[in-house]
């Protein structure tokens, strides 16, 4: 029963990191636009340029 | 003329050299605009972003300052196929997505605390208790009440503050119960910890708050959606205004940018964005939209011009008095006051259940712990099953069953056309049984149209049209759309007060008052079948022809009218136009009750007589006239071409040339009622079920857990079904 004291904490941590990728990610403004982030996912013919831009750090300053 | 557009207004800072600039825009449908839009704006040098918003219509972009001319965009946009314009988001769409992000922060909080103290609760719960040590499950609680006491303290915020807010107005609100339970439950469950006692009931509160907070998130999206749509509206409909910035100098600016005092300058064809007082210049004025009389009337300086209004014939200099939204009669405002506040007083079903709902649930916990008290159980244990009672009642199927439905409804009502501007829109449409139409605008189209097409020569109707193009009288503009002009005659001159004329292969074409191009047999002839018309001549050489203009029904106007008078709702027409037109448009659409020459007191006076025998009324209209009735119907639509003012008041806008919108609306939004009635009647069913079994002591916080989740997935599945009336409207 001793694993308990590593395994919960463990867990606890996993949730806790999971959480913060949450927060995070709604910070960014990820899920201002959940109909283009489907449509996103699949477009094939999509530029290297644009592709980049999700992750730019301009997109976190809206709203 | 989009080159001479002032974006000063719009541009925002986004960094030490950057620009942004949010642009509405129109048209876009799926992903493949999304990826033509992005792909193409992004190869303009020094942009540094040019990202779509699919679910606001947005596109946002970023440049080095000073590299790139705004209004490129714009042209660009222009030449893909999009119109597009820039947009300032109003005060409360800000609001409005700052509390959907925070809410969505906490439902995060909240559904993250819920897994992880599951993790440790099953395994209480789950048959081995007897095989634990107290100590670890002693373990096992205390670390639930790490993770959930601050989770909680967190994400049941918006509930404590709703309720406390409700109890310092002497009054019980859906949020009373829901924090009394979570509060004893967690205070109940600290205790039991504390004397190491089996039960604790850390999971059931996280979870009640994640669910709950479930439907709030739903809730607010379809308010957010709406506020974003209707400020894309707002700004496509590109008001521009001409500002005299010297003397001399005129540039086009937004709307948004005219302050009062300004001088702008109203040319003919133009429809004023302003209120404002005439300085300088002589012209027809059309106030159709303000007082539903299609007629003109005379403009002089001093005379003065409301927003909505289309100057006919010449220039006029005017000062502004007021513009954007603050454009409107006094008299109008008043109205629309007095109306909006009888509007505030009706009750959300979801409001008019909880408010049953919550002292009845009061009731049964507290009788529970009495009755237990009485049969001689311990204090204690009569708490902890008040304690379950309160869990297992607290509202969540209720709290997720209007959301969800209404989330659901406003996607198929989306699909068919129709925004919805306000949250209980779709319960007020769908309670109405009578319908009153305004017409001019409403029941017709908001252009002009020529009536007597067919009768005309293609080739004539071409030359027209083209000479048409370089006239801006509506009249004109109606011929030239008809025709479907694109390039205009070189060489053309406007002759003050008659119309336009020039040479075209030395023949000498004019187009203009039937006096001036020698046709006024033809035009009084034209005249006499249809006194309705506006009538414009044409020469070319020595052939004569009259284009008769008019307003046209809505193409499916007769057929909703009959669609909406078979699903018993009984159809009225209340305008402010002259009575043989509207009887005309009566007779054509088979309405059979109707009233001429209305102003904005009389259509009140007929809405309150309506709704003091007993009838909810849709109103339908686009006018500054119609605004007051708009806010004091029980229910109201506008068509996307209505005034601001319509269309702020309005209930739902529609989309489109067709009528078949409004049909649509009644129809879904009765079915989404239906829905929002099944779940509340599947809520009183669960209740039912459970809560004899809470007050006998039956049941365990994680059966408390499982049932509320059981009935949360069942109401929300039913929600879904609204959205198949999509397929059918």
């Amino acid at each position: 029963m001793e694993v308990l004291l590593y395994l919960v904490p463990l867990a606890i941590g996993l949730g806790a990191l999971g959480l913060a990728a949450f927060l995070w990610s709604l910070r960014n403004g990820q899920y201002d636009d959940l109909d283009g982030a489907a449509w996103r996912a699949i477009a094939d013919d999509e530029p290297a340029e644009t592709s980049s831009t999700p992750a730019h750090p301009a997109s976190a300053q809206h709203r | 003329m989009q080159s001479t557009i002032d974006f000063s207004h719009f541009l925002k800072r986004s960094g030490p050299d950057r620009l942004r600039l949010d642009l509405a825009v129109d048209g876009i449908c799926c992903a493949g605009c999304m990826a033509k839009i992005e792909r193409n704006l992004s190869q303009i040098p020094d942009v540094t972003l040019a990202r779509v918003n699919l679910t606001d219509r947005r596109l946002a972009l970023e440049w080095k300052a000073g590299a790139v001319d705004p209004a490129l965009f714009v042209v660009r946009l222009a030449e893909l196929g999009y119109k597009a314009y820039p947009f300032e988001p109003a005060g409360a769409e800000t609001r409005e997505a700052d509390l959907a992000g925070a809410l969505l922060r906490r439902l995060g909080v909240a559904a993250f605390a819920a897994m992880n103290v599951m993790m440790l609760s099953v395994p209480v719960w789950s048959g081995s208790v007897g095989d634990m040590l107290r100590e670890q499950r002693d373990f096992f609680h205390w670390l639930s009440a790490l993770i959930v006491l601050p989770a909680a303290a967190y994400s049941a915020q918006p509930f404590f503050a709703s309720a406390y807010a409700a109890l310092l107005a002497r009054g019980v609100n859906m949020d009373v119960p829901i924090s009394i339970g979570i509060v004893l439950a967690l205070a109940m469950s600290l205790f039991e910890t504390a004397t190491h006692a089996e039960h604790a009931y850390f999971d059931a509160a996280i979870m009640l708050i994640a669910f709950l907070l479930a439907g709030r998130y739903l809730d607010q999206n379809v308010r957010r959606r709406t506020r974003a749509f209707a400020s894309n509206l707002a700004a496509l409909k590109a008001e521009t205004a001409t500002k005299f910035i010297t003397d001399e100098e005129i540039r086009t600016v937004p709307v948004a940018a005219i302050r009062p005092g300004d001088i702008v300058l109203l040319r003919p064809g133009e429809r004023s964005a302003v209120d404002g007082a005439v300085l300088s210049g002589r012209s027809e004025i059309d106030q159709s939209l303000i007082t539903g009389e299609t007629r003109p009337t005379t403009a002089i300086a001093g005379s003065a011009v409301y927003a909505g209004t289309v100057v006919r014939s010449g220039a006029l200099r005017v000062r502004v008095s007021a513009a954007c939204e603050a454009t409107l009669l006094s008299e109008i405002s008043r109205l629309l006051e007095n109306a909006l506040q009888s509007r505030s007083r009706y009750l959300r079903l979801a409001e008019r259940a909880s408010r049953l709902y919550a002292p009845l649930v009061h009731a049964t916990a507290l009788l529970t712990m009495i009755g237990w008290l009485v049969a001689g159980a311990t204090l204690h244990d009569s708490i902890v099953i008040a304690i379950a009672v309160l869990i297992i009642t607290c509202p969540c199927a209720l709290g997720l069953a209007i959301p969800a439905v209404q989330t659901v409804a406003s996607g198929a009502l989306f699909g068919s056309g129709v925004l919805l501007n306000a949250g209980e829109a779709i319960e007020r449409i769908a309670e109405v049984d009578r319908v009153i139409f305004d017409k001019t605008g409403t029941l017709t189209l908001p252009e002009l149209d020529v009536a007597n097409a067919a009768s005309i020569p293609a080739d004539v109707f071409d030359l027209a049209g083209r000479l048409a193009l370089s006239s801006r009288h509506p009249v004109a503009a109606a011929v030239a759309r008809a025709a479907g002009a694109k390039a205009p005659l070189p060489g053309i001159a406007e002759v003050p007060g008659q119309g336009v004329s020039g040479v075209v292969d030395g023949v000498d074409i004019r187009l203009g008052r039937p006096s001036w191009c020698g046709a006024d047999e033809v035009a009084n002839q034209i005249l006499q079948n249809d006194p309705e018309a506006s009538v414009v001549a044409f020469r070319h050489g020595l052939m004569r022809h009259v284009f008769a203009v008019r307003q046209r029904i809505r193409p499916d106007a007769a057929n909703t009218v009959s669609a909406l008078q078979r699903v018993g709702l009984s159809v009225e027409m209340l305008s402010g136009d002259r009575e043989p037109a509207v009887r005309a448009a009566a007779e054509t659409l088979g309405i059979h009750h109707w009233r001429a020459e209305v102003t904005p007191v009389d259509k009140i006076a007929r809405i309150d007589e309506l709704a003091r025998h007993g009838h909810k009324v849709l109103m339908v209209g686009d006018g500054l006239n119609d605004a007051p009735a708009l806010a004091g119907a029980h229910a109201s639509m506008s068509p996307v071409t209505a005034t601001h003012l319509s269309q702020s008041v309005a209930h739902a806008v529609f989309l489109g040339e067709r009528l078949a919108p409004v049909q649509a609306a009644i129809a879904i939004s009765r079915q989404a009622v239906r829905l929002m009635r099944q779940n509340l009647w599947l809520a009183v069913i669960y209740n039912a079920l459970a809560v004899p079994l809470a007050m006998a002591g039956l049941v365990t916080p994680l059966i408390a857990a499982a049932a509320m989740s059981t009935s949360s997935l069942l109401v929300m599945l039913n929600a879904l079904r609204a959205r198949r009336q999509r397929e059918t409207a």
